[in-house]
């Protein structure tokens, strides 16, 4: 059995998901399920593999498709054993009826054409019938990873493959005033040296000689000054002072408003945050005549090839994007810049594929960033200091600048070149497809009156596009710590203010299962710290609720993280478990140690050193409850964690220190000055 | 070219190469080991190690002059899907990865620490990943899979 699903893997053991829903529906050992990588040679066109939706649309599509399979083949089953179809059952393909009369899938393949559309009509398996969704699988890929069978993008290689390498400048936007290529000339193995506009790198036959050869070019190129970057230390007023499309993003009026006797305002940031994928992007391409071949491990196929064929001024026909695996990326990374890339080294490589795999240094600063936010909430608070007016403002780059989704290209290579596309400044997917910037600024909290606004801004020196999350982090971080604040002030337990202002019984449901679980709240010790963060992803998706343990007084150590998740219907309980503690350790991750640094021309945190991520000292122990809900429609994980655990960390370090962090990251230093702005 | 010799995963090695060159280089390059993942080529990350003698070493940081008559382990010689490694039979055991870029690296630092402390405690294995970075957050889950590899070994 072959499925050819649209969306890819990245880690987050999709695969393993969908061949779960297509044995389910055709009753056939999950052995049996071939999955075909997504390629735009045959693949349906499922976009892009993001936002935690793969499960909800790749396996409704697939579970629908073959729900109308098994009824197809029931049919032709039916026909050639002359029984009705009700008199029938499949077990691992094989179709059997009354008195031991029975054919397969296999025998009636020949008979059966599946090269037609799927109508609406098939009804698909009640929860109940199914044996494998909503049951533990083993994830498909682990053994090859496991026992490092070559999967990995950057682990294959193709017959006469060269290896390219790509010169850019630390400076951001600098302009390539000259660049002797003697010392490069020099190098065993070279191919070529290619050179368009800003544009330059290097083709050689070794991956030692490209590296060699692109060193070389290094130290003779000639930079003119790039453009200014932002001063790092003053990002919210930078974020508030450019030019910004502003939107309301909604608006709740009172029928009855309650009357206002004062207003409380706070303000909070977080940073630029790099994917910072294990693995430095990799691609591979190859030209035939005026065909190109790319290998990728882009988060969507069809929208590189869109961008390839507008800066290659070509048509999409005569470009194949294939994917194969990379490591995580976490969102939009330079997997299209590199393709790009190899793209234009490989037309000077007279046909042969070349390889092309960014360095660490280019993957920490070249590649797209999540915006840095800054977020101001006022609420109006009667006199019993109920909440009775609320507004939420966003100032943000965009979240979003994703490839094929707009005239022009989005990638990196595409505005270097001698007739060069403009940078894309990134946007904001509509409020409908969960929003960008906005994303989880809506509360879901039911108060009387709410006004929410964002501020997309117009200038874009540093790169932005889709990070996890996208701006559900910053949003989810400024409200839960706001209302943390307001409960604070009322002196009310915040579980117990909480589950007041919540009306959806599910968002209850996680908020008192995490409660329970964590003995909410445990006995107050010293220098030991409890706090509580809730969201649904996008209001549409997962419901997550956290307790965090915190300690520390100068550096935070966060011991343990208590989650309550539901994700409607869970494909792979197992999968979906793993999918939370991971976003709950990159949470941790994110909160305690990550910013993105510049100075004025350059991103300097380019280095492990300079970018330091959570390490295994340091990962909270994690507990996961999964609530499980077989009949509701399932949704995706990877991202339901990431704003929940960022708010009951901020939360818990206020319980344990009195001190109020609303300027991610919770660093020692962020610490001190906000110490200095309680006392 | 200088010639060098050594044993990879038991198997007596030559190569003809400038000795200043990386250990990872040659794995990846003439060797065509894919294993050992290049991940930052600074010792930083830990995607590369190897193990070399008794200890995980970070195969981009290790010159090749370095590694002359010494044993060298890379993940394809822990063991197979037929002769699995304890501790690649737990992170199976335990879905330990969620994209598995960094596990070839953290295997190898597993192995290297079960060689020296075969009843580590979880202290212990966090402290022998500690150079080992996963962005995932797979973190946990391999420090139970190698604690489980530990209890596998020890009721042999």
């Amino acid at each position: 059995m072959s499925v050819s699903p649209g969306k890819v893997e990245i880690g987050q053991g999709i695969v393993t998901a969908l061949s779960q829903i297509a044995a389910d529906e055709l009753d056939v050992d999950i052995g049996r399920v071939q999955m075909v990588r997504a390629s735009t040679a045959g693949s349906p066109n499922e976009g892009v593999t993001s936002g935690s939706l793969s499960v909800q649309q790749s396996g409704r599509a697939v579970r629908q498709a073959c729900a109308e399979i098994r009824q197809i083949f029931l049919a032709a089953a039916s026909d050639r054993l002359g029984v009705g179809i009700d008199a029938l059952d499949i077990k691992d393909g094989t179709i059997s009826g009354p008195g031991n009369i029975r054919t397969s899938y296999w025998e009636l393949a020949d008979d059966v054409s599946l090269d037609r559309d799927a109508t609406p009509g098939a009804v698909s398996k009640l929860s109940t019938q199914r044996t494998l969704a909503g049951n533990s699988v083993q994830r498909l890929d682990i053994p090859d990873k496991v026992f490092a069978h070559p999967r990995f993008i950057h682990d294959c290689a193709l017959p006469a493959m060269l290896h390219g390498r790509v010169l850019r400048s630390e400076m951001s936007a600098a302009k390539l005033t000259g660049m002797p290529e003697d010392g490069a000339r020099a190098v065993a193995g070279l191919v070529a040296i290619v050179r368009d506009g800003n544009f330059a790198g290097v083709v050689s036959e070794t991956e030692d000689g490209a590296e060699a050869a692109l060193k070389a070019l290094r130290k003779s190129a000639a930079w003119s000054s790039g453009e200014t970057l932002p001063d790092e230390d003053r990002l919210a007023e930078w974020l508030q002072a450019q030019p910004s499309e502003p939107t309301v993003i909604d608006n709740k009026t009172a029928s009855e408003a309650g009357e206002k006797k004062r207003t409380i305002r706070r303000q909070y940031t977080r940073p630029y945050l790099a994917h910072a994928s294990i693995a430095p992007s990799c691609a591979m391409a190859q030209w035939t005549g005026d065909r190109i071949h790319v290998w990728t491990h882009s988060q969507g196929v069809y929208l590189l090839r869109a961008d390839l064929a507008l800066v290659l001024k070509l048509p999409v026909e005569n470009i194949t994007v294939e994917h194969m695996e990379g490591a995580g990326c976490y969102g939009h990374n330079a997997a299209d810049d590199v393709a790009l890339d190899a793209v234009l080294l490989a037309k000077a490589a007279a046909g042969r594929p070349v390889r092309v795999q960014w360095s660490r240094e280019d993957e920490m600063s070249h590649a797209p960033f999540g915006a840095a936010m800054a977020i101001e909430i006022e609420a109006d608070l009667d006199a019993q200091d109920e909440i009775v007016g609320w507004r939420h403002s966003i100032w943000s780059n965009g979240h979003a600048a994703r490839p094929g989704r707009a005239a022009q290209p989005a990638l990196l290579a595409a505005t270097e070149l001698a007739e060069p596309f403009p940078r894309t400044i990134s946007t904001n997917p509509p409020q409908a497809n969960g929003g960008g910037a906005d994303r989880n600024s809506v509360p879901l909290y039911d108060f009387p009156s709410w006004q929410i606004e964002s501020h997309r801004l117009l200038t874009m020196p540093i790169r932005t596009s889709a990070l996890r999350t996208l701006g559900a982090q910053g949003n989810v971080f400024a409200i839960e710590s706001f209302l943390d604040e307001l409960a604070n002030e009322r002196g009310e337990d915040p579980v117990d203010f909480r589950l007041r202002h919540l009306r959806d019984s599910r968002a209850q449901d996680v908020i008192r299962s995490v409660a329970k679980r964590a003995n909410w709240k445990p006995d107050k010790q010293t220098g030991c710290g409890y706090g509580i963060g809730f969201a649904r992803y996008k209001n549409t998706g997962a419901y997550c609720a956290v307790v965090a343990e915190v300690e520390g007084a100068e550096d935070i150590n966060v011991k343990r993280l208590t989650i309550a998740v539901d994700v409607g219907e869970a494909i792979n309980p197992d999968g979906v478990i793993n999918q939370i503690e991971g976003g709950a350790i990159q949470a941790t991750s994110w909160v305690l140690k990550e910013r993105v640094r510049f100075d004025r021309q350059r991103i300097t945190s380019s280095t492990w050193t300079a970018y330091p991520i959570l390490r295994f000292s340091e990962v909270p122990e994690v507990q996961v409850e999964l609530i499980q809900r077989p009949d509701m429609e399932p949704v995706g994980a990877g991202e339901a964690a990431h704003g929940p655990v960022t708010a009951a960390i901020a939360n818990a370090v206020f319980d344990a220190l009195g001190v109020r962090v609303r300027n991610l990251p919770i660093t020692r230093d962020r610490l001190i000055a906000a110490m200095e702005l309680t006392t | 070219m200088p010639r060098i010799r050594f044993r990879l995963n038991g198997v007596e090695t030559d190569v003809d190469a400038d000795l200043d060159r990386s250990l990872l280089d040659i794995l990846r390059g003439p060797l065509r080991m894919t294993g050992p993942h290049f991940g930052c080529g600074a010792n930083e990350c830990g995607a590369c190690n190897v193990i070399v003698g008794d200890r995980a070493v970070a195969a981009c940081d290790t010159p090749l002059w370095s590694v002359a008559d010494k044993d060298i382990t890379t993940i394809e010689g822990l063991g197979t899907e037929h002769e699995p490694h304890p501790l690649q039979r737990a992170f199976i055991a335990e879905q330990a990865l969620q994209c598995g870029y960094c596990v070839p690296g953290i295997l190898m630092s597993a192995a290297a620490l079960l060689m020296r402390n075969p009843k580590p405690t979880g202290e212990d294995v966090r402290a022998s990943l500690d150079r080992n970075l996963c962005r995932c957050g797979s973190h946990n889950r391999m420090v139970r899979a190698v604690l489980r590899a530990a209890a596998e070994i020890e009721a042999r």
